[in-house]
Parts: structure tokens; sequence; C-alpha cells
């Protein structure tokens, strides 16, 4: 009976600490979202801007219109998609070319092309802005889109989940006649669907938040501007419409929060694909 | 044809827009980066000459490079540690079959749905001196929240991005570790059990062993993340205050808007170079320091 006490409190302890710890996790995007709901006044209205009474949408309208915030998700969601699409389709192929075709050097130039994935963006935006320059895409979608094209991690991944389907499968294929291109499409594409959604997912999510690079390559130009780097305008306005920024972010962030809900799993197997064994 | 070279012609159709791509905006800017290295310009950018290998070392050998690389991992120290100890502690919190878990593991994940220019701006929101929420709940004990404002203090504006970056990346270490907790056998724990070990025992002698690979990986992604920190300090504190300027990171050095060298193609490759060379040098250090002690084996 003492035993099943201790094993209540403790149990009781635990609910607490996860209730303190999770109000302090989120305390900052709770604040964040009462604030956006809230009139400029309202919203600076300290401790009150926290309850949620009072709410309104005309904060987020306000700086809908002032971000010209419909323009900046445009960008953004037209840009991604195109990325990911890209992505998936430049993996599979050159996956494809690892896994099943036989070719001088093959092994080498896997290396070589795994190697790549150290170099860091930090260290190519440098020269790469540069480049964009000389082809003129400065401020435009093709500067924003076509260096993200390839990924060699995206290759790496695809190329693991075609290593493990039966050899067979391309052997019986060949002697049918199917080319490899119909191989690819009717068959190896479709059985690694799973590893598919993970990779779009993810350069999705890594396209739509990218900062560093749209940073350089958008000077200012409003037509191009991801949501990502349009939202620091809000921020420059008076200090005292800093609610607008409030608005910005609610706008910019529950797109992905949706998307996030409805993908959990394939965002856990994505996350978790080099990290945990077995 | 020979079978070896009968595929040749597909492998290069296949192949080519990857390595076209990878080959025009990763290895030819990272070639090229190398050899601008070596140039030494004049304050306009305009005038250069070659001046060989012992630019980079010039370079390392900068007061802004110091200062900069001194920045770099002094965030490192405080969001790596502490980002790694906040996600064991609240994963193996909640790494528990109680009623309800899931809405706490739903929230401690939630960060990860964070850019960092949300991240950043959700805590330029807050950490507002005079108007931001966290100036009216904490002024009373800590009176620098609201004057001058943790951003706008040369000694709180880095810890004050470091509490930023660690809230932005709690809920991808959560997820990662949660997902190694999970995979450790669960008989492992029961003969421990039996053996007679505690809770503590438990943990630093199964737990700990078991995840050790997990914590490794994301020690170093936590560390590539800390040292590669530019969007969080353009839209935080902009490598200011001024004059100690004590967040300009290294890529705030080489791409920040009022950077002393952003007009200097060859310092800005020079340092570039060797933020990369850090980087492969720390991951390297990590991997070989740790291997020895990490359990791979099933």
């Amino acid at each position: 009976m003492a035993a099943d006490t201790v094993r209540g409190v403790r149990k009781v302890g635990r609910y607490a600490l996860l209730v303190v710890l999770a109000v302090i996790v989120l305390f900052p995007i709770y604040a964040v979202v009462m604030q956006s709901l809230k009139t400029g006044p309202d919203s600076l209205d300290h401790p009150r801007s926290l309850l949620p009474v009072d709410l309104t949408l005309s904060t987020i309208r306000a700086a809908w219109d002032q971000g010209d915030l419909g323009r900046l998700l445009l960008n953004s969601v037209f840009v991604s998609v195109l990325v990911t699409l890209g992505v998936v389709v430049t993996s599979l192929l050159a996956a494809y070319a690892f896994a099943f075709l036989h070719f001088p050097l093959r092994g080498p130039l896997f290396i070589a092309f795994l190697a790549t994935m150290l170099v860091p963006a930090e260290v190519t935006v440098v020269i790469n802005e540069r480049t964009a320059d000389s082809l003129g895409w400065i401020n435009s979608y093709q500067g924003l889109i076509v260096p993200s094209l390839a990924s060699t991690f995206g290759v790496f991944l695809v190329r693991q989940v075609f290593l493990q389907l039966p050899g067979e499968l391309r052997e019986a294929a060949s002697l049918d006649g199917v080319g490899h291109l119909r191989f690819l499409w009717e068959v190896a594409a479709p059985l690694s669907r799973p590893t598919l959604g993970a990779l779009g997912l993810f350069t999705f999510l890594g396209t739509w938040n990218a900062y560093l690079w749209p940073s350089q390559v958008i000077r200012g130009d409003r037509a191009h501007e991801t949501i990502q780097i349009g939202l620091e305008r809000l921020k420059n306005n008076d200090i005292s419409k800093i609610n607008l920024v409030t608005g910005g972010l609610v706008v910019a962030a529950l797109p992905i929060f949706i998307m996030l809900v409805l993908f959990q799993r394939q965002l856990v197997r994505g996350l978790t694909a080099g990290a945990v064994k077995g | 044809m020979n079978r070896r070279l009968r595929d040749v012609p597909w492998a290069i159709v296949m192949l080519l827009p990857s390595v076209a791509l990878i080959a025009v905006w990763t290895v030819y800017p990272l070639v090229k980066a190398i050899q601008k290295g070596h140039l030494r310009c004049d304050v306009t950018g305009t005038k250069c000459r070659d001046a060989g290998w012992g630019r980079y070392w010039d370079v390392f050998t900068s007061a802004e490079f110091q200062h900069s690389l001194g920045v770099s991992l002094k965030l490192m120290v405080l969001t790596v540690p502490v980002g790694l100890l906040l996600g064991i502690g609240l994963a193996v919190l909640a790494d528990k079959h109680l009623r309800g878990i899931g809405i706490f593991r739903t929230v401690f994940s939630s960060t990860v749905a964070t850019s960092v220019a949300v991240a950043s701006l959700v805590w330029f929101t807050l950490l507002q001196p005079q108007i931001g929420v966290f100036a009216d709940l904490f002024s009373g004990w800590f009176p620098v929240v609201k004057n001058p404002g943790l951003l706008n203090d040369a000694n709180t504006a880095l810890p004050a991005v470091a509490l930023s970056s660690i809230w932005a990346n709690l809920g991808f270490t959560f997820i990662i570790i949660t997902a190694a907790l999970q995979s450790v056998p669960r008989d492992l724990y029961e003969s421990a059990y039996v053996d007679g070990a505690g809770s503590v025992r438990r943990f630093t002698n199964v737990t700990i062993p078991m995840i050790a690979p997990t914590l490794l990986f994301v020690g170093v992604v936590l560390t590539t993340r800390a040292l590669q920190t530019y969007g969080e300090i353009a839209l935080l504190t902009g490598g200011g205050p001024n004059p100690e300027k004590p967040t300009t990171t290294i890529p705030y050095l080489i791409y920040g808007r009022n950077s002393l060298i952003h007009n200097d193609l060859g310092t800005k490759s020079a340092a570039a170079v060797l933020l990369f060379l850090l980087s492969l040098v720390l991951a390297l250090v990590q991997f070989r320091g740790l291997e020895k002690r990490v359990h791979y084996g099933r």
C-alpha cells in the first residue's frame, strides 16, 4: 500500500513536471498567437494581452495587407512546389543509375557525390551569388529555384531503397523488354513511395524555411520575395506596430503547422532515417 | 555491346541533371572560393591581387575573423550542451505510458515547425524592450529585459540569441531522441531490473549507451547549426549591439548586410573556406573522440 502511494505521488509529480515544461515550451507560440488576435493597443497591454479575450482578426488582416502576405505566400508555394518536384525527379533518375545501371567508375563517382554533402550552403553562397548575378538571375524565380533542384541526400536516400528491391524484379523486366524509364516509373518509384514521401516533405519544408540563399538572391524585390525573407518588412515598421509582426508570423507558420500535423508519420520517419539504427 | 558499357548512355542521361546541378552550384563555388580566398583587395573591393595561401593565415588571424570565431564558438558552447540535455530530459520524461502523453509529445515536438525566420521573429517580438511581453513579465527580477533589452545589451545579446536557437531546435532534438529511446529493446531494462539495477543505474548503464549513436548524431547536427547561424543574427541583432558586436558570427561576418567585409570578395571567400574547414574538423573530432565510447552493436 505504501508502495502504491509512492507510485501515485511520483505519477502526479511527473504530470506536474510535464505540464510546467509544456507551458514553458508553448509559451512563445501562445503569446505570439494571442497578440496577433488583439487590436494594436490591446496587444501591448501585458499581461492582459495573454488572456484569450477581445479577440479579433483585424491585426492579421492588417499584416496581410501591409506585408503583401498573399503574394509572399504564393511565391513560397510556387518555389517550394517546383523545387520539391525537381528534387524528387532528379533524385529518382540519379539513384536509378547508381542502383541498377552498370558503368565504369560507378563506385568512385558515388563516393564523390556523397562527399559534396559535406559542403554547407554557408560556404557556396559567396560564389553562387555571383553566378546568379552573371546569369541575370538576381530577383528572379530561377535564382530561387534552379540551384536547389538537385539533392545529394535525396539521391542517397532513394538509392538505399532501390538497393533493397529484389534484383529479380529488374531482370524479369528486362527479359520482358521493359525499358529503364518504364521500369523506374511503373515499378521502382511506386515501390519506394514512403521514402519519396519523406524526401518530398523534407525538401518542401527545407525550401519553404530557407533563409540565407533567398535573402542574398532576392534584393528587395517584393514580386519575388518568399514569405521567410518578406516577413522582415513588417518588423521594420513603427515599433508600436510590433503586433503586425505577430500577425505575419501566424500567417507564415500556420501552413507548416497544418502540414506537419497531417504528415507527422513521414516527418518522424524522415528525421530519424539517418539517426536511429534498426 | 560489352555488358559493362551497355548502360553508359542511359547512365549519362539519368545522372546528368544531378551531376550538372551539383557541379555548378556546389563543387564550382567551393573550388572558386578556395581560389578567390587568395585575393587581397582594397577597401572598395575592386582592386585585388593574388596574395597566395598566406592570405588564409592573414584572414584567420585578422581581428574581425578572430572575433567572429570567438562568437561562433561561444554560441556553440551556449546552445549544444543545453540543447542536448533538454532534449534528453524531455524525451525521457515523455517516454512513459501515461494517459495523455501524446499531447505532451506533440507539444515538445512543436517547435520543429518553426523556421529560422519565424523562430527569430517570435523571440524578437517577445524580447522587445519597453513593449514586449517579457519586458512586462520579468523586468521586476531582471531590469535588463526592459532597459536596454536583452538583445541590446552587449552581455546578454548572445545568450538571448542562444535561447531562441535552443528553443527552435528543441522539437528536432526531442523527436530524434524519443525515436531512439523507443528502439531500445525492453528486455534489456528487464534484465537490468532483475539484476537489481535501480532506475538511475538503468538510465546510465542501459539507456545512455544504447542511444549514444543518436546523441552523437544530434550533437553533430546542433554543432553544425550553431556554426552556421545566420538568419537568427540578421533578424534579432544585426550582429550588434555596436560597438562590441557580440553576435557577429562567422556567417554573419560573411553575409551580413552591414558587415565590414561585405564588398570584399577575397576576404569573404577565405572566411567561408575557413568556416567550412572548422565545421569539418569539429565534426571529425566529435566522431573520433566519441566513437570509441559509442555502442553501435545490436
